[in-house]
């Protein structure tokens, strides 16, 4: 429960985690974001990271893609040391992110967002992936001309997440994907999510602020303060827990 | 109606010149938004490279004029885009990171580099070509004013068109281009999906130093004299041109520079020719005030 390596609860793990960071630290300029971060994402897991606004969630995601980069610490991926790989090699690692804010590609097609998304994939299973969007999301097949600017909050987030699977990813990083988003697509969101990971083990790192629904859905969860990791445990857990419950769930005191 | 006429060829033709420059600008900004202020010296560059590609195939013995246009266009690009990816590794990339102006100050630097490079090298007086393209066509003969049309004209425009063409499909169609209109909108996203973006940089120099050296041999073709001092003059209307197109549309680049080429010679043809420099750069100031986003440009608004 207090440990940062505590064993997941349902995840089918051999003893080497599939990410995992070791006293990670991360700066903008001379200000730390992250204060020596440990995490441990195991195959086939949902893990959810949350904290307030500010606590360095997002940085650290993009702290496991290598920008910012981590200054200390390390950060491994499948048993390799990704710390010091560029952006762009790490994606070919096939680990795929719906960053903060979406950036989608505005003024590409869904299709051509799709596209962007499938850069590391083969290209010999294009049609197929795509076939599994618009299962996923059918509006994305509704849609698929549209210029990315123009879709709603919803549908860019579905696009978002639709364009990381396109990479055939091992490791899906989702920020805030319920983010501004009406509580029934929420919903949906959150149920494709776990419908991924369910059928095709798929394993996911996620940061929220909706911290009711990320714990309910992850198998184990990270709070975040400050850039520092303050309690980690199951999703149960960490719903239990009062500090949790009066921080993030019942809007007091932080 | 004859003057008009045939005042309307020249700017077409010149016109196209700058448009082909003016890409270079328009793609650099889009994809960095950085002015790259020596690209009209990578232009100049281009004219030398292909004046010394043309002498040296003349001294080799290959004195058939489409073939040897043909290979001066080859050599010429390959040597130019290397140019164009040498001045981005050298003098842009480690400033990447760097604060907004510093590689603005490096291209004026680059720009200064280049033109004394081959001011040393070539000489400071002006290099002449024989008129490789000769002949062409009267189209009216009234009044004792004949409209003519020459054949290096047409080259140009014709050549112009089908590498803008050939180019906007690339653009629009190819991986390539995909991943460059991707580094264009969101860089960091384009790094996340596995977009090697420095590539994707280099690359968008060596496309836009290759047109230049095509808008070079036609500067030289149609004019049959360069020098050291081309490029800036050139350069800095070809801006113009992706300024008033609105920088970082590429048929803005190609319509702008077709307007900045029809506003210089008509302003030549019926005001004063000794001001026409004054007339392509008060569009830049104009535009600048007025519609700072140019014709095709968008305003830097983006729905969240």
């Amino acid at each position: 429960m207090s440990a940062a390596s505590a064993p997941a609860a349902e995840a089918v793990q051999g003893s080497e985690p599939l990410l995992g960071l070791r006293g990670v630290k991360a700066f903008y300029g001379s200000i730390i974001a992250l204060k020596g971060v440990d995490i441990d994402v195991y195959d086939g897991e949902i893990v959810a990271l949350i904290g307030a606004n500010g606590a360095g969630k997002s940085t650290l995601m993009m702290t496991i893609f290598g920008n910012p980069r981590a200054r200390e610490g390390r950060i491994v991926f499948a048993g390799r040391d990704i710390t010091d790989l560029p952006t762009h090699e790490i994606a070919h690692l096939r680990i795929a992110q719906a960053p903060e804010g979406r950036r989608i590609f505005a003024r590409m097609s869904v299709l051509e967002n799709l596209q962007m998304g499938a850069t590391t994939a083969e290209p010999t299973h294009f049609a197929e992936d795509l076939e599994r969007m618009f299962a996923l999301f059918p509006r994305l097949q509704e849609r698929l001309h549209q210029r990315g600017g123009t879709l709603s909050g919803g549908e860019q987030q579905m696009l978002a997440i639709a364009r990381a699977l396109m990479a055939r990813p091992r490791l899906l990083l989702l920020d805030e994907p319920s983010l501004g988003l009406a509580p029934v697509l929420v919903k949906q969101i959150f149920d494709a999510i776990r419908q991924l990971n369910r059928r095709e083990k798929l394993t996911v790192f996620l940061v929220e602020q909706n911290a009711f629904h990320a714990l309910k859905l992850a198998n184990r969860g990270y709070v975040m303060v400050n850039g520092l990791i303050t309690l980690t445990g199951t999703g149960r857990e960490l719903l239990a827990r009062p500090e949790v419950r009066s921080a993030y769930l019942e809007g007091g005191r932080a | 109606m004859e003057y008009f006429l045939q005042q309307l060829i020249n700017g077409l033709t010149l016109g196209s010149i700058y448009g082909l420059i003016a890409i270079g600008y328009t793609m650099v900004y889009g994809i960095i938004g950085m002015i790259n202020f020596a690209h009209g010296d990578v232009f100049m560059v281009g004219a030398f490279l292909a004046l010394i590609a043309f002498l040296m195939l003349v001294a080799l013995g290959v004195t058939a004029v489409p073939l040897a246009l043909f290979l001066v266009l080859l050599i010429a690009m390959a040597l130019t885009a290397l140019y164009g990816w040498t001045v981005e590794r050298m003098a842009y990339r480690p400033l990447r990171h760097s604060f907004r102006l510093a590689p603005l100050i490096s291209a004026i630097g680059m720009s200064i580099v280049l033109q004394n490079y081959v001011q040393i090298v070539q000489g400071a007086r002006v290099k002449p070509l024989p008129p490789l393209i000769q002949g062409g066509y009267t189209l009216l003969d009234r009044n004792g004013f004949a409209v003519g049309l020459s054949n290096v004209q047409i080259a140009i425009v014709v050549i112009t068109l089908a590498l803008m063409l050939v180019f906007s499909w690339l653009v629009a169609n190819t991986r390539l281009g995909r991943d460059m209109r991707a580094c264009e909108q969101d860089l960091k996203m384009a790094s996340l999906v596995g977009v090697d973006i420095d590539r994707t940089i280099s690359l968008t120099f060596v496309i836009g130093a290759a047109l230049a050296a095509v808008a070079g041999i036609m500067d030289l073709l149609y004019y049959g004299v360069i020098d050291f001092y081309i490029g800036f003059v050139a350069g800095v209307k070809a801006f113009t041109a992706a300024v008033l197109g609105g920088i970082g549309s590429l048929p803005g680049a190609m319509v702008g520079g077709l307007l900045i080429g029809l506003i210089e010679t008509f302003w030549s043809a019926y005001f004063s020719i000794e001001y026409k420099d004054v007339a392509a750069f008060s569009v830049l100031v104009i535009v600048l005030i007025f519609l700072p986003t140019g014709i095709l440009g968008r305003p830097e608004i983006e729905k969240v």
